[in-house]
């Protein structure tokens, strides 16, 4: 197919892929609406009030917990759906073999990809809006460095976007897909300075913390926001940058070959 | 269409061979060609890797060896340019049961990269003349499965293919349906597009190909046109309803004469034989023929014993092997 009706070709399968969220939206842009509020009224107003100041901002304003907190919980948010997205419709397609009406069409591999993963980012985006707006019920958010901002968010939604295709691509049942997120994500994502600063860890663990990749996506997220991070920014735009271009070549080897797909 | 382009066959399979993972053999070296324009029955039991073959062409399925060309481009080095040319209707309902037929259908032509106001035209055209246009904004796993087959060669037409590949359309469908469902593919047919079917019920292949091949164990048993295949069939079975069959009934050369019933008789005689003299035989012992029919349809009949043909030649083989 010709560059024009390949791009027709991805905007079908993303205009797909938002109108499923936006028909499930219960099940999708609630569910975190509601998490998300209970973590900023628990661990932002009822704990993080006898917390006090997590660090200096610029200009050394002092950074209360729920404002150092919340940049994570939209990461967090975004991390999550971006993958599960994914991983439900991907492996729904598959499922219910409605798959194969992309598989038997002429549309490129990567024009598949771009679809879904475009699918995970703009849900991923539609619930970071959504958390937060709710953090601004509860917090100040002062947008230090949008561009940052906006790139680390597309990074890390991306990056989970095409681990949750991987999932998907090699998931046969439905806890294939549950596995991962329970098991991985979670524990990953809380201990990646969603709610602490790792720098305040005991040795070994400050050093094993920073195996961690969401670590950088929340840190320099944060640093978008706040203008604070844990981290050196160069450090997690080269490591967010090295998972998309393994990520990707990987995803698009496995759509080559028809892993979990073509028998 | 340039005289060149109607010379190039609609589907060239070369000596296609398929092994699964589990080491499951589903085709042994099946080379086959569909001429552009024709009608083109694939037959062959449960099991004689008809659908691995169509997933092959579909590019679903990844062949072991060997290669198919749609229209001259091959499967496996053109994919892109062969999968437009095709159209494919599977056994299996394979749509999301969440969406709309009106969704299912610009989706489909979206993958194909065709424009969405194109694709709604087209959409449109294909569901009302598959009578589903009423259905268009319902939920489709509200639709009985009649429609739901439908929906599937509407969807397969989006792209306007010159291979529209059928894969058992009519499976659970009944008569009037089934009906207007050929009536609609014999009219893509004659304008053109190249059709190919596969069905378990051979009456409809009989009527609606021109040519056909019957493949079985993975490999082809039979591959000539549907009028030079029924010419092979030299004994038929006829079934009477009688008046009364309880005498003696009369003996005649070539003829097999079997009392099934008081009131229903069995002759299996030779197609060169003719019905007036068994007729007459009947009359002459006061059996009076009410009514009668084929036991079999002819293709039923032959594609029974080209099978059972190929499960002897098999069945020799495995048994030697186990030997």
């Amino acid at each position: 197919m010709n560059a024009q009706a390949n791009l027709v070709a991805l905007g079908t399968i993303t205009r797909r892929e938002v109108t499923r969220i936006l028909r499930i939206w219960s099940q999708t842009l609630l569910p975190p609406a509601i998490t998300m509020t209970l973590y900023f009224v628990i661990f932002g107003s009822l704990i993080g009030s006898r917390i006090g100041t997590m660090a200096q901002g610029v200009g050394g304003a002092p950074i209360s917990y729920i404002e150092y907190i919340a940049p994570g919980l939209i990461m967090m948010a975004v991390i999550q759906n971006a993958y599960g997205n994914i991983t439900s419709s991907f492996f729904g397609a598959k499922f219910q073999r409605f798959v194969e009406e992309m598989l038997v069409s002429p549309m490129p591999s990567w024009a598949i990809l771009a679809g879904y993963v475009s699918g995970a980012v703009l849900r991923g985006f539609m619930v970071g809006v959504i958390v937060l707006l709710i953090s601004l019920f509860f917090t100040k958010i002062h947008l230090y460095h949008p561009f940052v901002t906006l790139s680390t968010f597309l990074l890390a939604a991306v990056i989970f976007a095409l681990l949750g295709f991987v999932n998907a691509i090699y998931a046969r049942k439905f806890d294939d897909i549950a596995i991962i997120p329970t098991f991985v994500l979670t524990p990953l994502t809380y201990l990646g300075g969603v709610f602490y600063n790792v720098a305040q860890l005991p040795s070994p663990w400050k050093e094993i913390s920073h195996l961690n990749p969401i670590l950088y996506m929340v840190n320099a997220f944060r640093y978008g926001l706040l203008g604070v991070s844990d981290i050196d920014l160069t450090w997690a735009y080269l490591i967010m940058f090295a998972f998309v271009g393994a990520l990707t070549a990987y995803c698009l080897s496995l759509l080559r070959r028809g892993v979990g797909l073509r028998s | 269409m340039s005289s060149s382009q109607q010379s190039v066959p609609a589907l060239d399979v070369v000596d296609l061979r398929k092994t699964y993972a589990t080491g499951v053999e589903a085709l042994k070296g099946i080379s086959l060609t569909v001429q552009a324009g024709d009608f083109y029955a694939l037959l062959g039991p449960n099991g004689a890797g008809k659908s691995t073959l169509i997933g092959i062409i579909s590019s679903l399925v990844n062949p072991s060896a060997g290669d198919v060309r749609v229209f001259g481009h091959s499967v496996r080095s053109e994919r892109s340019q062969a999968m437009r040319m095709i159209g494919l209707v599977p056994q299996e309902i394979n749509f999301n049961l969440f969406e709309t037929p009106l969704d299912i259908c610009v989706n489909q032509g979206g993958f194909y990269g065709i424009e969405r106001k194109t694709a709604l035209v087209r959409a449109e055209k294909y569901l009302k003349e598959l009578a589903l246009w009423d259905k268009a904004h319902a939920v489709t796993r509200t639709l009985s499965g009649g429609m739901k087959r439908r929906l599937m060669i509407a969807r397969a037409m989006m792209n306007e293919p010159r291979l529209l590949i059928l894969d058992e359309p009519t499976a659970g469908v009944d008569i009037e349906i089934r009906r207007s469902m050929w009536k609609f593919i014999e009219g893509i047919n004659a304008a053109g597009t190249t059709v190919i079917l596969t069905t378990h019920y051979l009456e409809e292949a009989e009527q609606l190909c021109r040519n056909i091949t019957i493949i079985d164990h993975g490999r082809v048993i039979e591959n000539t046109s549907m009028k030079k295949l029924l010419s092979k069939l030299d004994v038929e079975t006829f079934v009477f309803d009688v008046t009364d069959a309880n005498g003696e009934l009369p003996q005649l050369a070539d003829v097999r004469l079997a009392r099934l019933d008081d009131h229903t008789l069995e002759a299996e005689m030779s197609r060169a034989h003719d019905l007036n003299s068994l007729f007459a035989a009947l009359s002459a012992r006061g059996i009076t023929v009410t009514s009668m029919r084929n036991k079999a349809n002819r293709l039923e009949e032959l594609f029974v014993r080209l099978v059972d043909g190929s499960m002897a030649n098999s069945g020799g083989a495995v048994s030697k092997e186990a030997a």
